[in-house]
């Protein structure tokens, strides 16, 4: 009786002990913006099953999704990300500023850290109505625009700046022209909601406006997908706009205090492979990998894209100059139409 | 007049049993949960110098903001009084099939997120929504992603306050009154200007203060439906969380001083009338 009784404890000792082993199977947390949610659902899966090809270690990843300012808040109060995929570059700066990652981290991988990247781009009323084609229509009398307060959306900032960056190379740098461009541009919305949700809403569903201005990517979702395909809307890509880069790092003093260094490297490392690109062009996203650049060739437009940084500095005089308080943009809201 | 009879209460032994528990108590809950925020607002206000504060509350574009706040709170506390005493009033007064929905769904402001109010109430309103397709042609007006928007949305999410503090007094009233009224040979109009209305002031009195109070706060529906164009349709709590945004927390900080404390002015001034109010009455 007795033995049995023994035997019974140490077999529910070793269950309990395998337990917790399993239990302290790595898990990796990733921090991303909120429309990145379709994305890493597929993305995740794929990688644990190469990582356990490859090491034969079975991982697992914790996705958190919200804006990315939000994220890096989070971070910095404290919350244990291992790593970020962000649509914002300045929203992993002010992480590089608190010390948490390094300072060069862009260089950490290929093309600036950032696998993917996008532009913005129009979506207009079934037939183009307003025949809008470029920035300058975008600035006629009769068109209105929707798209998120600047200060409170990344998407929406991208969207002044190519604004200003269309504007700029119009008028070969002369500023107060720009200004003066950008002022009706921004004049010219009629409604700014605080999120890209609620943008999408208001055009789409609340017949906001003639032209919505978000990511390219977007952009086309909301064309092509299920909820809004039947008010056949069309995507207009300008021949000139602004290079929004997608960008991930690491975050360094997370995974050295947590050991999981080798598995956050591999993970981002992952995105640039042939299968995660080629998936990536499938939610409109544009790549770098040749091979899926060449096969994807007639999914996207011809565009010329312009680096901010080229032309308005670091992101930390974009920012100050531009999007602090009662800078450039809050100038020119201020001013008269 | 107050000071003297501070320290003679505290002298005094309760009648009631369980005074400085529960004395006690309310103190360390009220410090906890709204003396300790306010701590923590000041500590951050005070490390902003004058000019700093004055800088960041009086830009043009906040000031503007507390117009647009105020005057929409202003409209709606009118509009939710008027329809908040009508409710109230059919919900005691009357026995008719669905008084209970209708009661039950006062309180739906409540428990609905605000902010899919706001996007609801949008969506009823535009151009081409369902109530908008009706009312646009009527008004000329836009209603949603305009300024009419954020009273709409204040009217919503300020509604019960109005309701659930009239209610109790109505049904207190009760038929006497009326009825000896009625024998006494008043008309229908007397009876409610000289007999229900003013037992009713004080109830009102305090369910559009907070009415008004709490649409000076309200955020989530109003954004969904004000459109936020600069200098138009932006709400106070919008530059706070612009502000927020923009990494500039001293600033937020101090924007929300200004609502919280202009919040706390009115509610204690209109303690102070209410008192007078009553006790001018039963004099």
């Amino acid at each position: 009786m007795l033995k049995k009784a023994l035997i019974a404890l140490t077999l529910a000792a070793a269950t309990f002990a395998s337990a917790t082993a399993s239990a302290q199977d790595k898990t990796l947390l990733n921090a991303s913006y909120d429309v990145a949610r379709e994305v890493f659902a597929e993305i995740n899966p794929r990688f644990l099953t190469h990582w356990e090809k490859e090491t034969g270690q079975k991982l697992k990843i914790d996705q958190s999704f919200a804006g990315t300012s939000r994220q890096a808040q989070d971070i910095i109060q404290g919350k244990k990300v291992d790593t970020v995929t962000f649509n914002q570059v300045t929203d992993v700066d002010i992480l590089a500023k608190r010390g948490l990652l390094s300072k060069d981290w862009n260089k950490q991988f290929d093309n600036n850290s950032s696998p993917y990247y996008s532009t913005i781009a129009f979506l207009v009323r079934k037939g183009n109505p307003k025949n809008i084609k470029n920035w300058d229509d975008l600035v006629r009398d009769d068109v209105k625009l929707v798209f998120p307060n600047p200060k409170t959306s990344g998407n929406a900032r991208y969207s002044y700046l190519a604004a200003w960056l269309f504007a700029s190379a119009r008028f070969n740098g002369d500023e107060e022209k720009t200004r003066q461009f950008v002022g009706k541009f921004l004049h010219n919305v009629e409604n700014f909601p605080t999120g890209g949700r609620g943008a999408t809403v208001a055009f789409a569903q609340n017949g906001q406006g003639d032209a919505l201005l978000t990511f390219e990517s977007e952009v086309v979702n909301i064309a092509k997908g299920d909820e809004f395909k039947a008010e056949g809307f069309e995507v207009v890509v300008p021949p000139v706009s602004v290079l929004a880069e997608f960008p991930v790092a690491v975050v360094d003093k997370v995974v050295d205090a947590k050991g999981t260094r080798k598995e956050a490297e591999a993970f981002l490392q992952f995105q640039y492979t042939r299968e995660i690109q080629e998936l990536l062009t499938t939610f409109n996203y544009r790549v770098h990998h040749p091979e899926v650049v060449a096969a994807t060739a007639d999914q996207f437009s011809k565009v010329e894209l312009i680096n901010p940084n080229e032309v308005l500095g670091s992101w930390d005089d974009i920012q100050t100059k531009h999007f602090g308080t009662n800078g450039t943009l809050d100038q020119l809201l201020a001013q008269k139409p | 007049m107050s000071s003297l009879t501070f320290p003679r209460f505290f002298l005094r032994h309760p009648i009631l049993p369980g005074f400085s528990l529960t004395f006690g108590f309310s103190a360390f809950y009220l410090s906890l949960v709204i003396l300790l925020p306010i701590c923590a607002l000041l500590l951050y206000l005070s490390d902003m110098s004058w000019a700093q504060y004055w800088q960041a509350v009086s830009d043009r574009r906040v000031v503007q903001s507390y117009y647009v706040t105020l005057s929409g709170a202003f409209y709606s506390t009118i509009a939710a009084t008027m329809i908040g005493m009508l409710l109230a009033w059919i919900i005691t007064r009357y026995d008719f099939p669905g008084r209970r929905l209708i009661d039950s769904l006062v309180d739906l402001p409540f428990a609905l997120p605000t902010s899919v109010a706001g996007l609801t109430l949008a969506t009823l309103l535009v151009p081409g929504g369902w109530l908008g397709q009706w009312l646009y042609p009527l008004f000329g007006v836009k209603l949603a992603y305009a300024y009419p928007g954020i009273v709409i949305a204040m009217t919503f999410t300020s509604l019960p306050f109005v309701v659930r503090t009239v209610q109790p007094i109505l049904q207190d009233i009760g038929n006497e009154h009326e009825e000896a009224a009625l024998t006494l040979g008043a008309g229908k109009v007397q009876i409610f200007c000289r007999v229900i209305f003013p037992s009713l002031v004080p109830a009102l009195i305090t369910g559009a203060s907070q009415a008004f109070i709490r649409s000076l706060g309200e955020f989530g529906a109003v954004i969904m439906i004000a459109g936020n164009i600069p200098f138009k349709t932006e709400v106070s709590s919008l530059m706070i969380f612009v502000r927020l945004q923009e990494y500039n927390y001293p600033a937020a900080t101090a924007i929300a001083s200004v609502i919280l404390f202009s919040s706390l002015a009115l509610l204690f001034l209109l303690q102070l009338a209410q008192a007078r109010y009553i006790s001018g009455k039963t004099k």
